[in-house]
């Protein structure tokens, strides 16, 4: 799978308020929790993605991105607002299998992270785990997901995967 | 290259001979569990893609602890929703008012989770059961849908650190002292996506009452699961209770640690969390002069007979100070008889406290005893972070029972050596 982004750039300990302030809780619809994505880091972040483009978004950040609650409306906000990965040097631990679980490509690289600012041109080769960005014409090396991680984040999540077991056992007993 | 206790029972739950960390696994799970708070959503879930019968109904199991009795109609709704999944499912394991109590002191108490278990809980204090020597981690509610489903968990494998407690014990120093010391050495991410294994002589004569708190605040320090290996003590705690097979398992001397941090007890006092953070830390005799409203005595860290043992020890024959409200809530319905028949509630009520129901209560700033803005309180619970207990303004100081029962006398911070 690969991915063609455009990089927003954070910093360290973005927690689930920032990504969504809980003042928003109060539903579980992607499309709803998007219009606040990264609210309270940003005010602005939503209005600068402008427009559903060809060309996509994705998030780099620092260390320990996503930390603070469980609640999955986190990473539901940003797979809402089409961001099609999160690059950041580190995730806190829950959040990091909320979005795997929802199908949100995620990747840790330290060296990335540092790298990428704002506005670089970066493509995104999830089943071989690389890196590029194009506007530095430089390549970072990331740990490949596992095939049945994968799955899940072609099938759109943990449930999806979990529904396409189901159906192929239905089908063959 | 040798594997630790958390890397075999990982290991054993995937099928694999060896498991290093780094590694992503998909798991059989002993045990899946969900609250009032979280198993509706994972309920909703597991029926969106057409889910009808849970991998195990024995194994799969509902306590409505949070907003219980229910504190009004949108939990008795969260609650309804539960009730009906359990009966519809026929889970053994769900539990009504009146034999429900707060999960983690339940769970180990009923004998449902073992050692050598591989559990996950849609709360993010799952990790406590890892006293006993099982792996056990908290999760969001559609890895808990997904285990109801199919009996499986995916996990990446953790890096262990491991913790050696040496020296003495000194007096009023217990298993909260020492996890809010350690916490407050690392920092709340100084364990971040690892296992924090607790050994060493301390360790190996602490009761289960004091165990089971350490790894009930593994997760304060961002770990995935704090673990402890089974011994004499473990074996006879479960064997009281076990109702089906169960294999202790040990680390291999060979296992490799990402770090060994070594601490000397000598040298612990009581330990304070002040708000906001529970590595917020000082020893009881620098907390200073600091007024208190109330006090709590309670949770899944701090609810158990043990833990109300000690409070009237200090409570007995002395008053709750004018100014302060103090409520004591048995973790489980048998914490609450043991209580009862030990003559425990009746020091407590001599004394001016109020006896609640078990429930979660006001660890969560949920019901029975949320604080207004600007008080503070003591609680033997687990976070302090702003707003957990209630008003924003409000300030929470975490202790062991001895401190918080001998703050409630005083009216403010204290050693119960100072009354
Ligand atoms: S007592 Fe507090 S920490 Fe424990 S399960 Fe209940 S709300 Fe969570």
């Amino acid at each position: 799978m690969e991915i063609k982004a455009t990089a927003h750039k954070f910093g360290d300990n973005i927690n689930t308020d920032d990504i969504i302030p809980a003042r928003y809780l109060n539903t579980y619809d992607p499309k709803e929790l998007a219009r606040h994505c990264m609210e309270g880091a940003d005010e602005e972040f939503v209005r600068k993605l402008g427009h559903p483009s060809a060309r996509g978004h994705c998030i780099v950040a620092g260390k320990n991105f996503g930390c603070g609650s469980s609640r999955e409306q986190a990473p539901l906000a940003i797979k809402g607002a089409d961001i099609s990965c999160v690059i950041a040097e580190s995730f806190a631990r829950i959040f990091y299998r909320n979005a795997i679980n929802i199908g949100l490509p995620i990747l840790e690289s330290e060296r990335a992270s540092k790298r990428i600012d704002s506005g670089d041109e970066i493509l995104i080769d999830l089943n071989r785990g690389k890196v590029t960005n194009l506007s530095k014409k430089e390549n970072y090396k990331v740990q490949p997901f596992p095939e049945f991680i994968q799955e899940i984040i072609r099938a759109g999540g943990l449930m999806n995967y979990a529904k396409e077991k189901l159906k192929r056992k239905r089908l063959n007993p | 290259m040798g594997m630790t206790i958390a890397e075999k029972i990982l290991a054993r739950h995937c099928g694999k001979k060896s498991v290093a960390p780094g590694a992503f696994i998909e798991a059989k799970v002993d045990i899946a569990l969900g609250n009032d708070v979280t198993a509706p959503l994972a309920i909703e879930e597991f029926r969106k893609v057409g889910g009808n019968k849970v991998f195990d109904a024995d194994r799969v199991v509902l306590v409505p602890d949070h907003f219980t009795p229910n504190k009004d109609v949108k939990s008795a709704e969260q609650c309804q929703i539960l009730r009906n999944f359990a009966r519809e499912q026929g889970l053994r394991h769900y539990y009504e008012v009146g034999r429900v109590g707060i999960e983690h002191a339940l769970l180990p108490e009923e004998g449902i989770v073992l050692p050598g278990d591989l559990v996950v809980g849609a709360d993010s204090h799952t990790c406590t059961y890892g006293a006993l020597g099982a792996f056990a981690c908290g999760v969001g509610s559609t890895d808990l849908a997904f285990a109801m489903l199919t009996g499986k968990c995916w996990f990446r494998v953790p890096q262990t650190i491991k913790f050696v407690y040496k020296g003495k014990l000194n007096k009023w120093v217990s298993g909260k002292d020492l996890i809010l010391y350690t916490i407050g050495d690392i920092g709340v991410d100084g364990a971040l996506y690892k296992v924090m294994e607790f050994t060493g002589p301390i360790i190996k004569r602490l009761t289960m009452a004091d165990r089971l708190t350490m790894c009930n605040m593994a997760v304060e320090a961002g770990a995935k699961s704090g673990i402890i290996e089974p011994d004499g003590e473990t074996i006879e705690y479960i064997e009281a209770r076990a109702e089906r097979p169960y294999e202790t398992i040990h680390g291999e001397k060979s296992a490799r640690y990402a770090r060994v941090v070594e601490y000397n007890c000598n040298k612990i006092e009581p330990q304070v969390a002040f708000p906001p953070l529970p590595s917020n830390t000082k020893p009881i005799s620098s907390v200073g002069d600091i007024s208190i409203d109330q006090v709590v005595i309670g949770s899944c860290t701090n609810g158990r007979i043990e833990d109300l043992r000690i409070s009237a020890q200090v409570l007995k024959g002395r008053r709750v100070h004018p100014r302060v409200r103090l409520i004591i809530i048995p973790a489980t319905p048998k914490i609450y008889r043991e209580a009862l028949s030990e003559g425990l509630l009746e020091t407590f009520i001599d004394a001016g406290a109020v006896i609640s129901a078990p429930t979660c209560g006001p660890c969560l700033g949920g019901h029975m005893g949320v604080l207004a803005e600007g008080e503070k309180a003591v609680a033997t619970t687990n976070r302090n972070f702003t707003g957990r207990m209630g008003h924003p303004k409000a300030e929470i100081y975490l202790s062991n029972p001895a401190i918080a029962a001998a703050s409630a006398i005083a009216g403010k911070i204290t050693s119960p050596e100072a009354l």
